[in-house]
């Protein structure tokens, strides 16, 4: 029965090719255009192994020694239970840190992502300038804005806090922004038309639109932060990083382990947790 | 024609009037509940993490002052040797940043193909054996969670100083994020185009081959550059514990307070990442664009 089917089909096959010959025949400037496209991305790629002096022989013996480490790992051991306790505070450190400094980055964020957005103030240049200024404010790695405020506020959790604030800044400003910009335009001229002033449009028409992307916008960035806020410590300023960075360098190798798993329970912690938070506030078709 | 004002009997107004103000009492105190939650949760974190507004208050001007003492003496008359004053190490610097920005190409490209082939075992539409999905998707979980970071400096013990442990890290890191968003991608796709292919006799590898990836490469290639942009920034600090690139000489100019080199290298540094936004931002409108056609 089948075969039939298919020797039906075969007998018709000079038939379509005829009626078809843009299915059948080969488009040669789109295939062109793709072997050129992946000549690129693999001559950049050998290029890159070649300029960056890749040892390939070290590769190996590295892979070995990084297999000793791997087992040297197991099982995770605190070794004491003081110790254990100095790590809880540490990653108890790091949540403060992360938590803090997304509320503080969306605080200092919000009255600042209005100048930037397109549709709330009219001069076009406060509003590029704004942009800009963001953009450089993001451009530097929160490990950068780190080592700036342990010169400041000397080492320790709090110059995490405002490390985080700080690229924070940067990045909710031009979400807030673009937040205020994907807004509907209908509610904020209903309010203009009712008599209501440039404000009122703003507070009436536009925030209540917004408020609930804003907010899960920084959830989000809180569950983010918690993995970034475990690696500024490598710099001094606070956190289960400092700890981290200590034990791989003396090879306490089951301390280090012990140290992955408790940074990677609490994101999946804090991963669930502001998960849930962001559908009650947006309902879960909105997030998806 | 005098408006006449239609009013509901007392009894049955006083039931709306009492409906609507449980109603707006419970929000209030929903509110209410939610701020003190709040407010306790920052009381602790504060404490947890020492924040000290004092210190802060007292110290501040050396924000401002350190900006201040970073930035180069630039005036009109002299600009030309001012500025080849302050960049005096463009030659060694944009060298560096070319390394950075290889070792985020080589790292995202390996990342790439890596999560590319993993995405599709940790897809539940299209592999039958839950072991496998489950056991691919913690993989990536621990591939992404685990701060890139942290990898390289493990990999500067066992495989030396250079870029080769910025790389791995990098591809590493990559690998969990990407698999992660591809596999999402995949298990929302059409499901016809499958079975399509399944019911004309095609195996498993025909199967992503002609029904799956036809439909998700661009979205692929869209996330792809995205974590492109971010690996660079990331492979910017990779320096820090020695795996690399232009973060070494940042740090060193940070810790030896060489103030004018400090601006001159982040200016560098924050140029190229905007030039990077800037483009793949390009690539990726003109991709999505393309599909949403």
């Amino acid at each position: 029965m089948t075969d039939t089917r298919r020797a039906l089909s075969f007998d018709d096959q000079t038939d379509i090719v005829r009626r078809f010959p843009e299915q059948f025949g080969i488009d040669w400037w789109r295939r062109g255009r793709l072997i050129g496209g992946l000549v690129v991305v693999v001559a950049l790629f050998v290029f890159g192994l070649i300029r960056l002096e890749i040892p390939f022989d070290r590769l190996i013996s590295g892979s070995i020694r990084l297999i000793k480490f791997t087992a040297m790992m197991l099982p995770p051991d605190p070794g004491s239970w003081a110790q254990a306790k100095i790590y809880l505070n540490a990653m108890g450190e790091t949540i403060a840190i992360a938590f803090l400094g997304t509320l503080g980055g969306a605080l200092l964020a919000f009255p600042v992502s209005f100048l930037a957005a397109r549709n709330v103030v009219g001069s076009r240049v406060l509003q590029l300038v704004t942009r800009r200024g963001l953009d450089a404010v993001r451009g530097v790695d929160t490990l950068i804005w780190a080592l700036i405020w342990v010169g400041v506020v000397g080492l320790g959790p709090f110059a995490g806090i405002l490390a985080v604030m700080c690229s924070d800044f940067g990045t909710f400003g031009k979400l807030f922004s673009e937040a205020f910009e994907a807004a509907d335009k209908r509610s904020i001229e209903g309010v203009k038309a009712t008599g209501g002033s440039h404000v009122h449009s703003i507070r009436f028409g536009l925030l209540p639109q917004v408020i609930p992307i804003l907010a899960s916008q920084v959830l989000y960035y809180f569950e983010s932060n918690t993995r970034s806020a475990t690696i500024i410590g490598i710099v001094g300023a606070g956190g289960i990083g400092l700890q981290l960075a200590e034990q791989i360098r003396v090879l306490e190798w089951q301390k280090v382990s012990f140290l992955i798993v408790l940074i990677m329970i609490a994101v999946a912690a804090i991963d669930w947790l502001s998960g849930k938070l962001r559908f009650a506030i947006i309902g879960r078709r909105a997030v998806a | 024609m005098p408006a006449v004002v239609s009013e509901l009997p007392d009894a049955q107004l006083r039931h709306l009037i009492d409906h609507y103000e449980a109603a707006v009492s419970a929000k209030r105190r929903r509110a209410a509940v939610g701020a003190a939650v709040l407010v306790v949760m920052i009381a602790a974190s504060a404490w947890m993490g020492e924040v000290d507004l004092l210190k802060l208050a007292e110290n501040f001007w050396r924000f401002p002052s350190y900006f201040i003492s970073i930035m180069p003496t630039l005036s009109f008359g002299t600009l030309w040797t001012d500025l080849a004053d302050w960049l005096w190490g463009l030659n060694r610097w944009t060298g560096l940043l070319l390394d950075t920005l290889l070792i985020a190409y080589v790292g995202t490209l390996i990342g790439a193909i890596a999560g590319f082939v993993l995405c599709f075992l940790a897809s539940a539409n299209l592999v039958r054996s839950r072991t496998t999905v489950f056991v691919t998707r913690r993989f990536l979980e621990v591939c992404r969670t685990v701060p890139e970071l942290v990898f390289a400096l493990v990999f500067v013990l066992a495989f030396g100083l250079g870029p080769l442990p910025g790389v791995l890290a990098i591809a590493i890191h990559t690998t969990g994020a990407l698999g992660k968003l591809f596999a999402e991608v995949v298990e929302n796709i059409d499901d016809e185009p499958i079975d399509g292919v399944v019911a004309s006799g095609g195996n498993w590898m025909e199967m992503v081959r002609f029904a799956v990836v036809p439909q998700v490469l661009s979205n692929f290639v869209s996330y792809a550059l995205l974590r492109f942009e971010i690996n660079v920034r990331g492979a910017a600090v990779m320096g820090f514990v020695g795996a690399g690139g232009i973060g070494q000489d940042l740090i060193e100019a940070v810790r030896k307070f060489y103030y004018t080199d400090v601006s001159a290298i982040l200016m560098l540094i924050i140029v190229t990442v905007m030039t990077i936004d800037y483009c793949t931002e390009a690539v990726r409108h003109r991709l999505i664009g393309r599909e949403s056609r």
